[in-house]
């Protein structure tokens, strides 16, 4: 049992929990992924890491209630235990030969772009961030971002914070304008990560996307995680549990990451469906 | 006195009703049962049963004990070889091994070995509840790499040495394969954690959630102090046939059906882990697996369930038992059949159709057996133009796996073979001092028995180093 050492509301769905798991915090790095389940019987799920503390032995991850372990999660206050932690798990990010780095965050990627961020800015490259959000009641992480960030632009789909528009915006103004990263890295919802490639692509910059696809185990052994690459005119099976999450931006086929993620739609909204029903009957 | 010429059947579920039902097929001997099949044996002098054993059971011996009625006595002759009697009973395939060497079975049926082994070990379960005591310590300390039954017979023989051993299990379940990937109808999972307590009860720990290679190297193993590590950490990453169409949804792995099922309880009523039931299901493979998973896809509530294998019924490489099994409930065998492409459904006037992207069909080709290959098994080749298309909404890959990459990736000086698989010499010794290995992670998919084998040499191999050490 894992026990919650700290949690934060950090928006209605955002939320941050500390979670004491010595071994992990002594292993975690920026990139990197944990598997956990809320109770005994529960369903596996990922969260990236976004942070942690090797010292407290605490790691911290931020999730979105999007589903009915999420849901599950967030009822649980601090002092409480989860079931199982599991991790640190994949591949690092790749930072060695990077000086000058734009990090764009969408929504709830933004918890995971932020500690790839802070990394770099520790490494003393030069970082900019551009992060995206639905509308500013959505928006998180914001002095974080801008405390690790050499220039960071901050969007809302609505406008109604920040700049009105989506990450692609700037991101292409920024390259219009002449600015030359070593790499773009990307992390937020699929469909985003796939335009964040397509803005890049005529500069020629390499871009790193972070996958998040359903997994079960995530050491290794199902197999569920696969997707697909396009490597000179190749296609390439990938598991992102051992071989990513990170990969080569240019190389992964979207569309079928998007439609492999809706696999169970069905279920899943049902499922939080139920989870919302017990939680308002209790 | 004449010997029965056959062996006593075992008592199973009914086909027609077990398809429905996750309990075990197999109902197991009652002991009038097993005193009968006792008395088959002939207590021949050479004993050849015992060297077809992969950890060498004194068979006859304990088969004494049961014709003496000392089912006890039964069951402590056979633990001084199996840490998991229960399992073994099981799930060995020992129409392969102990049973094919058995004197009795020149001129008739074998003696029913296993099916003995498993009503000795259900009647202790069921009959003593004292566990053992745990002996007298020695001092010294191994790790043992994954909760399998390399891992677990390892641990079991080091800790009835008197070693403290930890194992290391990277899920939150321990026993490996035997409760992600061996269904509840044929292994029940309260069996399996029977033979786990009984391990703990030896002084064995048992810490869950450890990737090694991830949370933990084999390199910190030793810093924490450990004198040696056993690696068991299976097999590895599922193979795919690289046909088109296999990341269309309703397409899986054996292992990630078979986990959804098992170790995430999917088959339960309200499971908290998705999978797809019911439907038409083509299960790629004709291996232990594949029966696993199309019988599963069965009990799940699919109206057919087909097997898809390139060679014949000849070649099958899965278990007899099982086969047989599999045909009874109804699996429909699709013999000499190959996929080519898995089709899936692409509404062209809206992408957003949610049923884009599904399974709906595999197209396959017939294939004729030409010359054995270098193993001795025929050649499937394709014969031209027999394409067709089987009408299916979920397809399951149970092709085989590569080795996992994690400990290979982070251990220094731990050689491999062009597959992955760790290199070991005959006592499971690796290309590093002190560092063991065994069952699938060394000779890729295999056996139960011949991981539990594998994890027992190592065993006494470590027991040897450390003593002289």
């Amino acid at each position: 049992m894992y026990r919650i050492a700290c949690k934060k509301v950090l928006n209605p769905t955002v939320t941050q929990m500390e979670i004491e798991a010595p071994l992990v915090a002594a292993k975690a790095k920026p990139g990197q992924f944990i598997i956990l389940r809320v109770d005994a019987d529960g369903e596996r799920i990922p969260l990236t890491v976004a942070g942690c503390d090797p010292e407290k032995g605490t790691v911290k991850i931020i999730f979105q209630v999007v589903g009915a372990t999420t849901e599950c999660l967030n009822h649980k206050n601090e002092g409480e235990y989860i079931q199982d932690f599991v991790g640190p798990l994949g591949v690092a990010t790749h930072t060695e030969g990077i000086n000058k780095v734009c990090i764009v965050g969408g929504g709830v990627g933004c918890a995971i772009a932020m500690p790839v961020a802070q990394e770099f800015h520790r490494l003393g490259a030069n970082v900019t961030s551009i992060i995206g959000f639905r509308n500013k009641d959505l928006v998180i992480l914001e002095e974080e971002f801008r405390a690790c960030s050499d220039k960071m632009v901050l969007m809302t789909d609505d406008g109604s914070y920040g700049r009105h528009g989506n990450v692609t915006v700037p991101l292409k103004e920024l390259l219009e304008g002449g600015e030359r990263y070593d790499a773009i890295i990307t992390i937020g919802p699929l469909i985003m990560m796939k335009f964040v490639v397509k803005t890049a692509e005529p500069f020629g910059i390499p871009v790193t996307v972070s996958m998040n696809p359903i997994m079960i185990d995530g050491t290794g052994m199902c197999g569920g995680c696969r997707l697909t690459l396009n490597r000179n005119g190749e296609k390439i099976t990938k598991f992102a549990c051992v071989d990513g999450p990170d990969f080569n931006g240019y190389e992964v086929d979207f569309d079928e990451a998007m439609s492999r993620g809706r696999m169970y739609a069905d279920f899943e909204r049902h499922a939080y469906d139920e989870a919302c029903n017990l939680f308002k009957k209790a | 006195m004449a010997v029965d010429p056959k062996k006593h059947e075992m008592p199973t579920q009914a086909p027609e009703v077990r398809a429905h039902n996750f309990s075990e097929v197999a109902l197991g001997y009652t002991a009038e049962i097993a005193v009968e099949e006792a008395k088959r044996c002939l207590n021949c002098k050479n004993k050849p049963c015992v060297q077809g054993c992969p950890v060498n059971i004194n068979i006859p011996d304990f088969i004494s004990h049961i014709k003496n009625g000392d089912f006890e006595g039964a069951y402590t002759e056979i633990t001084k070889s199996s840490s998991l009697p229960a399992v073994c009973g099981r799930v060995c395939p020992q129409e392969t091994q102990c049973e094919s060497k058995c004197t009795l079975g020149i001129r008739f049926e074998p003696v029913g070995i296993g099916r003995l082994e498993r009503f000795v070990a259900d009647y202790h379960n069921e009959h003593v509840k004292e566990q053992p005591i745990p002996p007298k310590s020695n001092g010294h300390r191994v790790a043992v790499v994954g909760s399998g039954p390399s891992g677990l017979t390892c641990a079991g023989d080091l800790a009835k040495k008197g070693y403290k051993v930890t194992v290391y299990e990277a899920l939150h379940t321990a026993g490996g394969v035997l409760v992600y990937g061996i269904p509840e109808f044929r292994l029940p999972k309260a069996i399996v954690a029977k033979e786990v307590e009984a391990l703990m009860a030896l002084g064995v720990d048992i810490e869950p959630n450890v990737v090694i290679g991830k949370t933990l190297t084999i390199d910190e193993l030793f810093e924490m102090g450990y004198e040696a590590v056993f690696i068991g950490s299976g097999a590895g990453l599922p193979n795919f046939m690289g046909i088109p169409g296999e990341s269309l949804k309703g397409v899986y792995s054996a292992n990630e059906f078979l986990t959804r099922s098992n170790l995430m309880k999917a088959y339960l009523d309200d499971p908290h882990t998705p999978i797809m039931k019911g439907g038409k299901v083509a299960v790629v493979g004709g291996g232990n697996v594949a029966m696993d998973a199309a019988r599963t896809a069965l009990r799940l509530g699919a109206e057919k369930v087909y097997i898809v294998y390139r060679r014949s019924m000849e070649e099958i490489p899965a278990r007899k038992e099982e086969v047989e099994h599999a045909i009874e409930e109804g699996i429909d065998f699709q013999i000499l059949r190959n996929p080519v492409e898995i089709l899936g459904y692409n509404n062209p006037d809206d992408p957003r159709d949610p049923k884009n992207g599904f399974v709906t069909g595999m197209r396959c080709i017939k294939m004729e057996l030409g010359e054995p290959d270098a193993k001795g098994r025929r050649r499937p080749i394709p014969i031209e133009g027999s394409e067709f298309v089987l009408d299916v909404d979920t397809v399951i890959m149970s092709i085989g796996t590569s080795p996992n990459p994690l400990i290979k990736n982070t251990t220094k000086g731990l050689d491999v073979n062009s597959h992955g698989g760790i290199i070991v010499s005959e006592d499971g010794l690796t290309s590093r001092e002190a560092v063991y290995a065994g069952g699938d992670a060394v000779t890729g998919a295999a056996t139960v028995i011949s991981a539990m084998g594998a994890g027992k040499t190592a065993a006494s191999a470590i027991d040897k180093y450390l003593m002289n050490k």
